[in-house]
């Protein structure tokens, strides 16, 4: 068995034990299983990395139907690289996770386990398939997931956050799927290198131009992409544990991909920023989402509320680096998209730590917590110093990065917004520090143990890979520039007027 | 001779952290022993030591020592030492921790050999510093500290932007001086002079140190604007810029000095005048004008530390440090009073004291250069600085009209701390040259010429006599002087609440207006389905209608174009 063979499993195995999963009773058995796939997935994803780092393309056709007439799967960097922080994430998470979920979750955990199962196969999928129609059946596979398991936080808000976010959700499909209409109806197909050979031939379609016009709005909506995210913050906020930090860290990621493949790959660059003008919308869209966003958190009375808000800005960060139209600048956004899944499953979970052993994420009832539990707290403060981009952490190799393509594309005011939205960041961080630490616990306050050593274990661990991948680059960098390179062709030369 | 790989930054780092879990007389003895065993370490570098790696295939130096680094890393060191024993009864492992944190990040600060790892300590150093200011444990301190913590995070994020740019420009991240122009240039230049406290970026400091611990502030006063003194000699030597702003900064802090009633608030604002003094050294850049910045920041530290350290000991006997609260000290502290005396004339440059045989090496520098207004200007200064330091806070702390406090004389370990100190100022004003024998240029300079005693001395006799016949207009007010500090402690508050409010009333506004169609149907929906929740449906709308706007924004402009 080849590499090529075996790629397809990253989705099979967490696909077919989902189904699986919901026949297992009690409490252990789903998560075991959960926990296995997750982990089987992570070292398959790893493999299909490490082979196609350098700048080869996997492609597997489904029943050996060839493609354009079957479903393919293609992978090449790109998506090996976020098949590789997907799985990543879930297999540290879903260890972590088992006291918090038996908590949060009390009974039919076999249902529960068997949506996160299918939400991470149809993230997977989104991410591998070469068949835009399959991502369309992919998004809609993981987002009916996750409204589901959305819904099954312990606040009943949660039932509300979850019939939100279905509704913008079954919104972006829908344009997701109008899109794809119009350039099915244009060319016949379904494929996406088919329709990368395909499309040019329309020239100057006005239904293309609407085509792909759907297409990245659907897509910004399942990014998060401001003024469309107010989906995001009490889908975060109210969603159990788990699902916060798993889906902070890899769902808009996911988007942000899927959208950077139609938009640099089946449509191609080319055609995608001189047909629509995409370039000024994205920078306009990107630096009012790193405003709206970090300003929204500065004000948040929930910590986990306050961390959604800072991902609607941290969203901005990566489109900016898109909008740039550069290798350096689309580098910056893969390289962010990793780490920002890192920094943000650190902060999600120590938060998730703080909501199991204190009982609350109002910031007024973390007063003086920083006494009771240290290590989570500064595991938190440790993570936030990533998210504002000090060095040495992941945060500041992609501020690095981003501000390098910003100087390199001659865009001096850019620079200027990223080192104050990066301030803002350092407010918002800062806040929780100062109530944490420096303020005293208000002595009718409930008292609070550190969380125990296997619990913050996980937590550490992501930690400490902020701090990893802040000193040793090889990885993140070379596969972020790979994945901007398998992405471009190296065809973004003279785009720019 | 210590091992090329023990970088002193390192060893202090490392040697840091016992410092949280030691307690007692196990933690005194490591607080003493540590800044001992990285003084030692810095004497054992040569120079021309140069230690570089590679990472990340960027061509690090994290240690490259010459005779402008090691001047500095000598007096970190030193001065180190001596506010630890200052600090040494202070039951606070977070104090120490971060004091020896913030030296270490200052030590690697001066070593960088490169941008990067400048920049990296650059950033330790702030994230260090503030806890000696937060560690004060109230309201006042908590603010000030918050407001230095922006203020530097934003001088970093400066110096950030600048080293990218000056690597996307040059291909290089050699930290030697830097060619002027260029946006490189000013980024870095201008995050220095935040560090460098000068005007108008320097409200920071005289916001912030008088609110740190009794024992941070002695701290504070030596690393952050001194490592801001030796980058500027390093990459901006010669830079006529920093000759006037050095010049505006001398008369600054004296001006602001005068005004201000705390203690330590009037020697934080003595801090930027005597800044100034070196930062025009570096602006006037002849080897004379560098040697003199060097080794008056090496005086300045010691004598600074130790008039801190005199107002830290009353503040830490008395609980005040207002003049207008002070006064008649002398009485039951009479060392504490002497031995601030020798800082206050070693920081006046009166002759036989440290400042004197630094001080005027610059001044030469500046007539040698022929540079008359600049001259004058700084001998100006240093009238109003005798006027302050030397006089005023002493007579309306020490002598002066009694408040009746009758404090204990100061602990033993705070005593024996100043002691060295004074010593040590002393001991540099009647033999300068050990001095100068380690400054980064051999100077052939003689402080005791007649020329300089008389200038000074009459200078200083003259000031003092006017003192006395003015002194009943002299005295502290307690009242506030407001500095630029006012802009971002009061008005930023109110544009960022006045924005914010701006914006969601705008947001609510275009939002009405466009429901207002729907209004009926969408009560009706309301009222059938979601009885309960209607704020919430109100928001589902918008992000509709938002969907919808982007569409159409993409889709206009893309068509019509």
């Amino acid at each position: 068995m080849n590499i090529t063979e075996i790629m397809p499993f990253i989705v099979l195995i967490p696909l077919l034990a989902g189904p699986v999963c919901v026949l297992l009773p009690g409490r252990g058995l789903p998560w075991l299983l959960a926990t296995i796939s997750a982990s089987a997935a992570f070292i398959l994803a790893a493999l299909t990395l490490g082979s196609v780092f350098e700048g080869e393309t996997l492609r597997y056709a489904f029943g050996d139907w060839p493609p354009p007439i079957g479903i393919e799967y293609r992978v090449d960097a790109a998506n090996a690289f976020v098949a590789l922080l997907i799985t990543g994430v879930a297999a540290i998470l879903l260890p972590w996770a088992k006291p918090l979920v038996d908590e949060e979750i009390p009974e039919r955990q076999g249902s529960f386990y068997a949506l996160f199962l299918i939400a991470l196969a149809g993230l997977l999928g989104i991410t591998l398939t070469g068949d835009v129609f399959n991502v369309f059946v992919f998004l809609e596979i993981s987002s009916l997931a996750t409204y589901g398991l959305i819904a099954h936080g312990k606040d009943r808000r949660a039932l509300l956050a979850a019939f939100r976010y279905l509704i913008m959700g079954t919104v972006g499909a829908t344009f997701l799927l109008i899109g794809i209409a119009f350039i099915y109806i244009l060319t016949g197909s379904l494929n996406m290198v088919d329709l990368a050979e395909r499309l040019p031939a329309l020239g100057d379609s006005r239904a293309l131009q609407v085509g792909l016009g759907f297409i990245v709005v659907g897509l910004a909506i399942k990014l998060a992409l401001f003024p469309l995210h107010h989906w995001l913050p009490n889908a975060y906020t109210y969603a159990p544990t788990l699902i916060t930090t798993f889906l902070a860290a890899t769902a808009t990621k996911v988007a942000l991909y899927v959208m950077l493949r139609f938009i640099f790959d089946v449509f191609g660059p080319q055609y995608s920023f001189t047909a629509l003008p995409l370039a000024a919308v994205f920078m306009a869209l990107a630096i009012a989402g790193m405003f709206a966003g970090s300003w929204m958190a500065i004000f948040q009375r929930n910590i986990k509320r306050m961390l959604a808000y800072s991902s609607v800005a941290q969203v901005g960060y990566m489109v900016l680096g898109v909008s740039l139209l550069s290798l350096a600048g689309l580098t910056a956004a893969f390289l962010h998209l990793f780490n920002h899944g890192l920094m943000k499953a650190a902060l999600f979970a120590s938060v998730g730590l703080i909501a199991y052993q204190a009982g609350s994420l109002r910031i007024d009832d973390l007063r003086g917590i920083g006494r009771q539990m240290p290590w989570t707290l500064t595991a938190f403060a440790l993570a936030g110093v990533s998210l504002i981009g000090v060095p040495p952490t992941a945060g500041f190799i992609s501020k690095w990065y981003l501000i390098g393509a910003a100087v390199e594309a001659d865009q001096l005011w850019l620079v200027a917004l990223i080192l104050i939205t990066s301030l803002m960041a350092l407010i918002y961080i800062a806040r929780i520090v100062e109530v944490a630490w420096l303020q005293p616990r208000p002595d009718d306050a409930p008292a609070v143990n550190e969380a125990s050593w296997l619990l913050l274990l996980p937590v550490w661990i992501l930690v400490a890979a902020n701090f990893y991948f802040g000193l040793d680059t090889r990885l993140t960098v070379g596969a972020a520039s790979a994945a901007a390179q398998a992405l471009t062709g190296g065809a973004l030369e003279g785009l720019l007027p | 001779m210590m091992a090329a790989w023990l970088h002193p930054a390192l060893l202090l780092g490392l040697g840091a952290l016992p410092l949280a879990v030691l307690q007692g007389r196990a933690r005194q003895v490591w607080q003493l022993a540590l800044p001992a065993l990285v003084l030692l370490s810095v004497i054992g570098i040569e120079s021309g030591t140069r230690v570089s790696l590679e990472m990340a295939g960027l061509e690090l130096v994290p240690l490259r020592a010459d005779g402008l680094s090691l001047v500095f890393a000598y007096i970190f060191a030193l001065v180190l030492f001596i506010g630890n024993i200052f600090a040494l009864k202070v039951d606070d492992g977070a104090q120490h921790v971060a004091a020896a944190l913030y030296a270490a990040a200052a030590l690697g600060a001066v070593f960088a050999g490169d941008l990067v790892t400048l920049y990296i300590f650059w950033e330790i150093m702030v994230v260090a510093s503030v806890w000696l200011i937060w560690r004060r444990q109230n309201r006042t301190a908590y603010e000030a500290g918050f407001r230095y913590l922006i203020v530097h995070a934003l001088g970093g994020m400066l110096l950030f932007a600048g080293v990218i740019a000056y690597y996307l420009t040059t291909g290089s991240l050699a930290f030697e001086p830097l060619q002027d122009g260029g946006m490189a240039f000013y980024l870095i230049l201008i995050a220095f002079l935040i560090n460098a406290a000068a005007p108008p970026l320097h409200a920071w400091l005289p916001d912030a140190y008088p609110e740190a611990t009794v024992t941070g502030t002695v701290f504070l006063s030596a690393f952050t604007t001194k490592t801001a003194v030796y980058v500027l000699a390093r990459g901006f030597p010669g830079t006529e810029l920093l000759v006037w702003l050095g010049v505006g900064m001398t008369l600054y802090g004296v001006t602001y000095a005068f005004l201000v009633n705390d203690i330590r608030r009037l020697l934080a604002y003595h801090i930027i005048s005597q800044v100034g003094y070196m930062v025009a050294g570096v602006g006037i850049g002849t080897q004379l004008a560098i040697s003199g910045t060097a080794a008056h920041a090496f005086t300045h530290i010691l004598y600074k530390a130790l008039l801190l350290m005199g107002a830290g000991a009353v503040l830490q006997m008395t609980g005040r440090s207002k003049l207008t609260e002070l006064g008649g000290l002398y009485r039951t502290m009479p060392v504490t009073f002497l031995l601030y005396m020798v800082g206050g004339l070693s920081i006046s440059a009166f002759p036989l004291f440290s400042g004197f045989v630094s001080k005027t090496i610059i001044v030469e520098a500046a007539a040698v250069d022929g540079r008359g207004i600049i001259f004058l200007l700084m001998m100006l200064a240093g009238v109003g600085t005798f006027l302050s330091t030397t006089l005023k806070l002493p007579y309306f702390t020490f002598l002066g009209p009694d408040s009746g406090l009758r404090p204990p004389e100061a602990p033993l370990n705070m005593r024996v701390a100043m002691g060295i100190a004074a010593l040590l100022c002393f001991a540099i004003g009647i033999m300068p040259g050990l001095l100068y024998a380690i400054l980064p240029y051999a100077i052939d300079y003689n402080a005791y010429t007649a020329s300089h005693l008389l200038k000074e001395m009459q200078l200083l006799l003259f000031t003092g006599l006017a003192f006395f016949l003015l002194v009943r207009f002299l005295g502290g007010k307690d009242k506030l002087s407001l500095d630029f500090d006012w802009f971002y402690r009061v008005a930023g508050k109110r544009l960022m609440l006045a924005v914010r409010d701006m914006i969601s009333e705008a947001n609510q506004d275009i939002r009405r207006e466009f429901m207002r169609a729907f209004g009926r149907l969408e009560k009706a929906a309301c009222e059938l389905r979601l009885s309960g929740w209607p704020v919430r449906s109100w928001a589902i709308g918008s992000m509709a209608l938002w969907t919808a706007v982007v569409l159409a924004i993409l889709l206009v402009f893309g068509l019509g174009g």
